[in-house]
This record gives structure tokens, sequence and C-alpha cells, in this order.
């Protein structure tokens, strides 16, 4: 490992040999890797590369078959995570361990093993807050906060253990470009202070901003240690998926086509308490070109895409046209017939039925299009052979059409669902978060589905939090800003801090602090 | 109407109104650490057969007392083993205790069915406790006066402990609670466990203290208003306690109009009152909300596993 400046000390944390296998699966397999005092080591990996696991393994959640862990030096045994923390190791989790109906100061006191008196607590977190700069109402209820605050609530838990070593699993993954900046402002404060940070991800170019080492885990083995600021983002993300990385091609034909979806005066009132209303939303979506919607979450995305997709209706036919055709007060299955797709971001429950198979969750929204059940009954012989199909043409990796949508992982899951819909060649195809919690390999395949389907003269809307992904895959590019839209503008005349701006501009305290 | 009456309907709706609200709040525990435990009308009666067998055998009814707290909690945890052990549906395996508990009363009591023992005797002395009017606040068991004091304990443990706190953790994010660090499935035993015992308390209400004579089926359904009037009270101590008055004084109201012999509506219409209510209550409250989440546990019902 290299670390010339911390010769003489011994590694904060040493893993040697760590393997632990599961029914079927090798999850890791002789992992070794040391971090210093002081160090922002990254832990680089595509889904299913064994590093949750060996984070788990870590952080005392589970136990390793084989391989020792070493602490300042010495081995120790991690049975619980009550034991890792009394090491001194802190975890924040990607999906926050918080309780939404509780306060942030109730959350933080569940965190601590020791009781701690509510007042002490109350100026313990304060001064945590202050010294770290970090924006946070102790006295709020979880579900009123943002993605953000609620991440400061796991950081501010840590930070009151003292910690020595800290657990950061894929910690951007819903941020602004805004909020990173200043969660890497805290992490470097952090790690200056003494603290070493283990800091999972697989966005290359945050790991080459941050990190001081980087272990490279595919397959549940250590495939390479690099520096991530002199090793380059592209042998980086090759070593991660073990391929060469596909590059996204664009079509021509962009933006000159006809208007396939034209939404005109879209007003929607939001679900209370938590909706957002949308306010006049007017954009039209052309054949041929990728039109992305870039925004903070909650600023009206959900209400727009329910609305695009006809859960919601809108006030007047005349608000949605599709392909000319006015169908603002049709519902979801006719608009489908029409050629109106929409994926929504959350893939389990919303987007799938985690219960169905496959198979099942394939009738579901190509029935509309396809042939799959005439008459009403349902064609099993068809239904099978269009599930089938998806996972062939999009690499889904699965034990059949006959598997619950739920055993699959989240990218697997998002690429069938994905083929779902571009399987049936939708005139419009509107997508929230594609890539969301997918590993790099996956989220280029279905940027590149999402290309061709354009490519093919379909009209195709992204709406994304994910910047870098906008503006790879996008031809124009608008905000929604608190249920407004923005006119769009071609993404080439964009830059990604103008539109961190536009995106954080609504929520002027935290512009402000960024 | 004289003040004796009013002394006399107020005892009534007191006694009507102590074993809704000793199993409801035990129930609401439960349900704040998540679990769903639709079997309180089975171990209510439990407690109410057992409770009878042992005051009948000893002589004692504070020995009673303590074997129904017993037989609430052996019965709560035939329910934990199955639903929160082997992870049974919840919801099956609470009807289930529901009919068990239904049976083995019947099948203990059937010795008993007539029999009489001593009831429970009110706390305070008899100057004060069979004074006219001041009665209504001296002239009670022991049962009501606990049953006013644990709702101001579980009010004050879940609000303002830390075992509260937790409590409430495990029943609002299992999975984050276990992440944590928190023995979840040890803390629901638990839960379900006080559940049972103040069950069985509640139960043994009506076979020591309301009628002192056992009798099949002896608590009525009341357990399912029970239920109900955890849901009423979202889930807080404080609105529990007026629901299961309010519930007792529909009870009282329908017995008392009986009495009177009120004859421009018919006894059933009554009887149905308490269950109309509850229908009637529950429905409002959801209109109220916009999010239709009546504040329910975010776990409630769920089953766990450690993996």
């Amino acid at each position: 490992m290299k670390q010339p400046r911390e010769q003489d000390v011994p590694p904060r944390l040493a893993l040697a040999h760590i393997s632990k296998s599961f029914p079927g699966v090798k999850a890791n397999e002789d992992i070794s890797l040391s971090v210093s005092p002081g160090e922002i080591h990254a832990l680089l990996g595509e889904n299913g590369a064994g590093k949750s696991t060996l984070v788990k393994i870590i952080y005392g959640v589970q136990q390793a078959d084989e391989g020792t862990i070493s602490w300042n030096g010495s081995p120790v045994s991690i049975p619980s995570p009550k034991a890792a923390r009394k090491l001194g190791i802190g975890m924040v989790f990607q999906h926050f361990s918080l309780f939404d109906a509780m306060t942030v100061i109730e959350n933080i006191a569940l965190g601590l093993d020791e009781a701690v008196d509510r007042e002490e607590l109350k100026s313990q977190v304060a001064a945590i807050l202050q010294s770290y700069s970090l924006p946070l109402d102790p006295e709020r209820e979880v579900h009123t906060l943002s993605v953000g605050e609620r991440q400061r609530i796991e950081i501010v838990r840590c930070l009151l253990q003292k910690p020595k070593l800290l657990i950061m699993d894929e910690p951007t993954s819903v941020l602004t470009p805004q909020e990173v900046e200043r969660l890497f402002a805290t992490l470097r404060q952090i790690a200056a202070e003494g603290c070493s940070i283990l800091y999972i991800s697989h966005k290359l170019h945050e790991i080459k901003a941050l990190c001081d080492s980087a272990t490279i885990l595919r397959g549940g083995r250590v495939v390479a240690t690099c520096d991530p600021k002199i090793e380059t983002t592209k042998r980086m993300a090759e070593l991660m998926i073990g391929a060469e990385l596909r590059k996204i091609e664009h079509g021509k034909a962009t933006g000159s086509g006809a208007v396939r979806l034209e939404v005109k005066g879209l007003s929607l009132r939001g679900e209370p308490p938590f909706g957002t209303d949308l306010e006049s939303v007017s954009f039209e979506a052309r054949a041929g070109e990728i039109l992305g919607i870039a925004g903070v979450a909650g600023n009206g995305q959900a209400e727009l895409l329910t609305a695009l997709s006809g859960e919601q209706l809108a006030d007047g036919a005349e608000a949605i046209r599709l392909d000319g055709k006015a169908v603002g007060l049709e519902g979801a299955g006719p608009r489908r017939a029409l050629g109106l797709s929409c994926v929504p971001e959350e893939r389990n429950g919303h987007a799938a039925v985690p219960d169905f198979s496959l198979a099942d969750n394939g009738v579901l929204t190509a029935r509309h299009r396809l042939p799959l059940a005439p008459h009403g009954f349902i064609s099993r012989a068809s239904v099978k052979r269009f599930a089938d199909g998806v996972i062939k043409l999009f690499d889904v990796r699965t034990t059949g059409n006959a598997a619950l949508a739920r055993s699959l992982s989240g990218g697997n899951l998002q690429k069938f669902i994905m083929g779902r819909e571009i399987g049936q060649q939708p005139a419009v195809l509107v997508v929230s978060q594609p890539t969301w919690g997918v590993d790099a390999g996956a989220a280029a395949a279905i940027r590149q589905e999402l290309v061709d389907l354009a490519a093919k003269g379909s009209a195709v809307v992204v709406i994304s939090q994910d910047l870098d992904e906008l503006l790879e895959l996008a031809d124009r590019l608008c905000v929604i800003n608190e249920g407004r839209l923005s006119a769009p503008r071609p993404v080439a005349s964009l830059g990604i801090d103008e539109i961190g701006l536009m995106m954080g501009g609504v929520h002027g305290a935290e512009a402000a602090h960024a | 109407m004289t003040s004796t009456m009013v002394v006399s309907i107020l005892m009534t709706l007191i006694a009507a109104s102590t074993p809704l609200l000793l199993a409801a709040l035990g129930e609401l525990v439960a349900e704040k650490a998540g679990v769903l435990n639709l079997g309180v009308e089975g171990m209510m009666l439990c407690g109410a057969v057992a409770g009878f067998a042992v005051a009948f055998s000893t002589g004692s009814t504070g020995i009673g007392l303590v074997a129904a707290m017993a037989a609430g909690v052996a019965a709560s945890m035939i329910f934990a083993v199955l639903a929160l052990s082997l992870m049974a549906n919840q919801v099956a395996t609470g009807l289930a205790l529901t009919i068990f508990g239904i049976g083995a009363s019947s099948l203990i009591g059937a010795g008993f069915v007539g029999r009489t023992v001593t009831r429970l005797q009110p706390v305070f002395p008899a100057a004060l406790s069979e004074h006219p009017i001041l009665r209504v606040i001296f002239g009670h068991d022991i049962l009501v006066y606990l049953s006013f004091a644990l709702v101001a304990g579980v009010s004050w443990f879940l609000r303002r402990t830390r075992p509260g706190l937790i409590l409430r953790a495990v029943g609002e994010n299992d999975a984050s609670a276990h992440a944590i660090g928190y023995p979840v499935v040890a803390i629901r035993y638990a839960a379900v466990a006080f559940g049972g015992a103040l069950a069985g308390l509640g139960g043994a209400y009506f076979s020591l203290a309301l009628t002192p004579m056992w009798a099949d089926r002896l608590t009525a359904g009341r357990g399912w208003i029970a239920l109900a009037l955890v849901v009423f009270s979202a889930w807080k101590p404080g609105r529990l306690l007026l629901g299961a008055y309010l519930f007792g004084a529909v009870m009282t109201l329908e017995l008392q109009a009986k009495a009177a012999g009120i004859g421009w509506i018919a006894p059933e219409m009554l009887a149905m009152a308490p269950y109309l209510a509850t229908i009637a209550v529950l429905t409002m409250m959801s209109l109220g909300r916009k999010t239709g989440r009546l504040d329910a546990p975010a776990c409630l019902g769920k089953p766990f596993s450690a993996s």
C-alpha cells in the first residue's frame, strides 16, 4: 500500500486474507487491504463485487469465514456492530438507519450505545454541527428532511462517538453537486483530524477528487490497489468491470424530428403533506431526441412522472398530447396502448410487483402493445418468450423468467424493466432515475439502450438527479424546481456548475452554505 | 336523577372501562414495538379462567391476579414463538390465539361454571369506599387504580425513557434498529409479554371483579374493542384512556337504557352502539388525515428476520 507519509505507524485497519461465503456464492475471497490513520481509502467495485459484505464484516454485522482483522497493529475480533463502535469504527449506511417518525435528536440518541442525558446530548450535537458547519435542526422530524440532511444525522451520530475509522457506503448517490461538495469538505476535515475513512463508491471522479488510495474489487476479489489521483478514471473503471468500458454512441438525428410528446400548461396538486404542486409545466419531446429533466429530489419529479404516466389525470385533455392526440384525460392503460411508456424511480413496488415473477411483471405493462393476453386470457408461451427475450437482450442476470422480481439486484431488475418497456417500441419513453443504484457496466448498457431507442425515432424523457448522466445522455436539458420546469436548453451550451446552481437555487439556505 | 343514581352510573362506567383500558394498553405497547397481536380476546380469556381457577382453589384473589397475568403471558408466548421466532403470519397467528383462548378457557372452566369466588375488594377502608358520594373516587379495587397508573407509566416510558425510545424505534424501522445493533426480536418478545400480562389482568377483571362467577366466553368480545381502541388512540396512551372511557360510557348507556326500560329503541340497537361507534370513529379519523397513515408504527405486523 502506498502511504509514504505514514511509514512507521501501524495501519489503523488491516484486513488479511478475508473470505466469506454464502450458500451458492463466494462473496469475499482472500481480501487484504490496509488503511492508515487519516487516510481516505476508496473501496471500489460494481454491485455484487463484495463491497457490502466486506464492510459488514468490518462493522461486525457479519463474521468472516477466514482471515484476520487487525486494528492499530493488533488482531481483533468484531462480533457485533457494538464491538465495532467500541473500537472506534463508525458507519454511514447507504440506506440510512433512520426512523422517519422521530426527531433528529431521538434518532441520534438511538445510535448511541449508552444513554446520554437529553440536554447533554443536545449540547454535544450542537457543538459538532457548529465545528463542522453542518446545517441541521435537531428538533425536526426526519421525514421532513432532505436526503442530504438525513445523511448529516448519520454523520453526526458517528462523530459523537469520536470514531477512528469512518465507513461511508455510497454516500453521494442521491446528493446534489453542492451537497456533495459540502460532504467532501466535511470528510476532508474529519480525515485531517486523524480519522481514517473507508469510502465505498463506484463514482470514479469522486474517488479521484477525494481519496488517497483505492482498492478495487471484482467478483469478491481484490483486482488492484492504486492511487486514484494518478490512475485514470477509464483505467479504474475497466479494472472494476473487468472489461473495456463501452462508450455511448449518440445517434445523429437530434431535435429536428416531429413532436411526439407535447405537454402544455400541465398543473397538478401534489399529495399532501410532502408532495409538490406542478405549476403549468410545458415542454415538448421530439422524435430522435433525449430530453433531460434535472432537479433535486422532491421538486415535483414524482408528480411529473405520475402525470405523464396517467396515474394522475390532467385538468384537460389538451394538457398532454401524444403524437398530436390529446391524452390528458386518458388513464395509464390507454396511454400505454398509444405508446407512452413510463418507468418510475421505485423499481420494487411501482415499476414491478416484487412478488411476481419476471414473466408476470412483463405482462403487466407489455400486454397493451404486444399480443401477450389476447381476448383477456394470458398466453403463457408468448409471455415467457417475451420475458426470455428481454432477459437475453438486456443481459439480466437471473435464474430465469420465473424468478421473483424482488430476488433480483437493483441493477438487474432495472435492466429488465427498461428492456420490458423498450421492447414495446414506445413512441415516448419517460424514465425516472434510470441508473440509480445500478453498477457502472449495467448503467452504460441502459444508457446505450436509451440512445438507441431515440435513434429509432422515439422520444425519450429522462428525469434524473445524476447530472453526469444527463450531460452524457441528453440533447436538451431543463431543470425542475419547486414544481416549475425551466425552458429546455441544448446541453452543449450548459456547464455542470450552472445546472447545479439552477437545481439548488430554490433551497436558498442550502445553497448559501455550499 | 338523584346523586346516588349518578354515582351508580359512574361506578358502572369505570367498571366497564377498566378491562378495556388494561387490555388495550398492553396491545398498544406490543404494537408500538411493531407486533400486531390479534389474540387479545384469547389472552383475556386465558387470564380470566386462570385467575378464577386459582382464586377458587386458593381462596385468594391476589394469587388469582398473579395467575391471570402468568396465563396471559404464557398465551402471548405461544404467539411470540410462532409469529416472531418462526415468522408465521401475525394476523393468522393472532386469530388462532383467540380461537385457542376461547377453547382453552371453556375446557378449563367447564368444572367451574356457576361457581363463585370472593370479589376483588376495594382498596380503601369502608368509611371511604362505601361512602355514598366519595365511593366514586375511593370505592374501587386495585386494578382500577393500577390502570390509571399504567397509562401514566406507559406514556412516560414511551416518551421519556431510553428503553421506550428503543421500543418505538423497533416498531418504526426494524431493519434500521437491527443495523444499529438492537435486539429486535428480544424487544418484541418483551413487548408481547407485557401485552399478554395486561390482557390477562383485563380478563381477570371480568372473572374476579365484575362478575365473580365463571361463565363461558366471559369477556364477550371486549378484546376486539380493545384492539380497535389502540387504532382509535392513534397509539397514544392518553387518548387510549379517553377512548376506553368513551366506549365504557356507550356500554353503560346500553345497560342503563335496558334497566330503565326505554321502549322506543330496540335493545339490539343499543347493543350495537359500541361497535358502530368504533366504525364511525375510525372512519372519521381516516377522513381527517390526508396521509391515511394514522400514525401507525411503520413496521406494524411486518415479520422481521435478522439476516
